[in-house]
């Protein structure tokens, strides 16, 4: 099987406004794909059409080799959905929510326990199994949300913000979790508001703005196209300026009333080195030198010649 | 089918354990009716006088009984818009089970919950002093009556939830609460000035209250408006109406279902 998730001139529009605007999208099998853009970009649009959520009003797409509008039924038997809320079930305990979720997977009653136990033990819910929801931590809860998504194994994954309103550490955690099911075969696509997060999963990323997909290839080669991250360096005095130029290349850009000077770098922590000892070699005194990754404000700037905050609906 | 079964069971099951689990509600389910027929039947039914004569207590059961029905269209409205909002209907449509099942298993939670409020309300009114007098197959044929209205009201329940969120769903008690009063539930129309005795009159529930208190035996049948003289077919035909126009707007608005 070729790609996991196809979609060729995707249309939807709610009331007037276009959602969604022949929108198009292969994901190969096994593989992560971000969607990445702002709130009202169509991320969201996407994935739910893509899960037989929302009827489209053109184009056609294909999930896991079936069609998303015709054959909607066998696409809801391959796939999960874990949206940006929890559907954790509070009152239920942990392994109750599992159970519950098996059982209307049409597990039978012994195979739905069994799973359950599994996925407890495999998402690091094993002592907690038989409490209610509500006394989870946001990260637990997020946990026992996309375990109940792995009951059947689905072979494509919709992850809408998986870790919006997630701390550090609960989205590290999540991000493991989302590795290791990728590890086991399922294709997961993914939307995030976080270049970082699309980073960290994502073998290809969609830039997704007003509707169409304004960029799309490896997270390497979208940050080449954008320069990448970018090393900067604060001197003291503005005649220190030309020599920090010189180490940096031709393409610097020097703002003198900051004496700042910055440039796109590849290789990160090298390249931090390699300018460091250059300067300290041509005795230029550093006042303040950082890498910077470009946040996603700069990424649509450079992909769409506008702000991100400028597409909200 | 047999997935259909299941499915209803399943999500019927997590609705009652819902409820079993938060004592809140179940003290509010079953303590109301108690309360209210202490307020209604022994502090205001002092006062009250039955159109035709009769004893209050006895007029009064049926209306509770109908009363208790018609708020249970909350419930369902409550429940059903907190799924929607918390993207657990998102999953159900998203998951393989049976779509019926989603819907059907709520009916049966709401119909179990309901039975139950009943229960309590009629051994509550006997206890002061109701009682049915034309055999226990007329009474039960009573209670199927007000079971098929709650049927009903779950399809009402059913759409309206998924249309507002839950915050207009916990203000529906404002409009419920006159709904289950402009009605012959605890005062005859034949009382009250004549453009709210017609309202009263034709309110489905009424049809269903005076079917009731007929089959129990109860004071307070009769009128002689054409709804009146016809509460019988009536109460089997107004839930058929609600379910003829609810369950395909219902499904309609489930399988559409976009925020």
């Amino acid at each position: 099987m070729g790609h996991a998730v196809f979609a060729e001139g995707l249309r939807k529009r709610f009331d007037r406004k276009a959602a969604l605007d022949r929108f198009d999208l292969a994901v190969p099998a096994g593989t992560v794909c971000g969607l990445l853009g702002p709130n009202g970009a169509g991320k969201t649009t996407a994935v739910r059409i893509l899960a037989t959520l929302l009827r489209l009003d053109g184009g056609r797409a294909e999930v896991a080799g079936f069609d998303v509008a015709r054959e909607a039924s066998q696409v809801r038997r391959q796939v999960a959905l874990n949206g940006q809320q929890s559907t954790v079930d509070d009152v239920l305990t942990g392994r109750e929510n599992l159970v519950m979720w098996g059982r209307l997977y049409h597990l039978s009653k012994r195979q739905a326990s069994v799973r359950a136990g599994e996925l407890l033990e495999q998402f690091g819910l094993t002592d907690a199994a038989d409490k209610r929801a509500k006394h989870y931590s946001g990260g637990m809860r997020r946990r026992l949300d996309l375990a109940s998504s792995f009951i059947m194994r689905p072979s494509v994954l919709f992850l809408d913000e998986p870790t919006t309103g997630l701390d550090p550490r609960n989205r590290g955690e999540v991000w493991r979790e989302v590795k290791r099911v990728v590890g086991e075969g399922t294709t997961v696509l993914l939307t995030t508001q976080y270049l970082d997060e699309a980073d960290q999963l994502a073998d290809q990323i969609v830039v997704l703005d007003t509707g169409r997909v304004a960029a799309q290839g490896t997270p390497d080669q979208l940050k080449s196209k954008l320069g990448g991250d970018r090393i900067e360096v604060v001197v003291r005095t503005s005649e220190e300026l030309p020599v920090v130029r010189g180490v940096l290349g031709p393409d610097a850009e020097v703002d003198p009333d900051g004496f700042r000077v910055s440039a796109a770098v590849t290789d990160r922590v090298a390249a931090l080195t390699r300018v460091t000892s250059a300067l300290a070699s041509h005795g230029v005194e550093v006042e303040d030198i950082a890498l910077r990754r470009p946040t996603l404000d700069e990424v649509f700037l450079a992909i769409t010649g506008h702000k991100a905050s400028e597409v909200r609906a | 089918m047999r997935y259909a079964v299941i499915d209803s069971w399943v999500v019927a099951k997590r609705d009652l354990i819902h409820w079993l689990r938060e004592p809140v509600r179940v003290f509010a389910n079953l303590a109301y009716p108690i309360i209210s027929v202490l307020i209604f039947g022994l502090v205001f039914g002092s006062a009250m006088n039955v159109f035709g004569g009769g004893d209050y207590i006895e007029f009064l059961l049926p209306g509770m009984f109908g009363q208790t029905i018609a708020f249970g269209v909350g419930t369902t409205l409550m429940m059903v818009s907190m799924d929607a909002d918390r993207g657990v209907t998102d999953r159900f449509r998203a998951s393989p089970m049976s779509q019926t099942g989603v819907v059907a298993g709520r009916s049966i939670a709401d119909l179990v919950n309901s039975s139950l409020e009943l229960l309590v309300l009629a051994l509550c009114g006997l206890v002061i002093g109701w009682s049915f007098h034309d055999g226990p197959l007329d009474a039960l044929l009573a209670f199927a009556l007000f079971l098929w209205l709650r049927f009903a009201l779950v399809w009402v329940g059913i759409y309206l939830g998924l249309l507002v969120k839950p915050e207009a769903a916990q203000a529906s008690w404002m409009f419920l609460f006159p709904l289950t009063m402009f009605a012959n539930t605890f005062v005859s129309p034949e009382l009250m000035p004549g453009w709210l005795r017609a309202v009263s009159e034709w309110n489905p529930l009424s049809s269903t209250v005076a079917a009731a208190r007929e089959l129990f035996g109860n004071p307070g049948v009769g009128g002689d408006s054409w709804a009146a003289r016809h509460s019988l077919l009536l109460a089997v035909l107004w839930p058929a109406v609600f379910v003829a126009v609810f369950w395909p707007l219902s499904v309609l608005k489930y399988r559409n279902l976009s925020r």
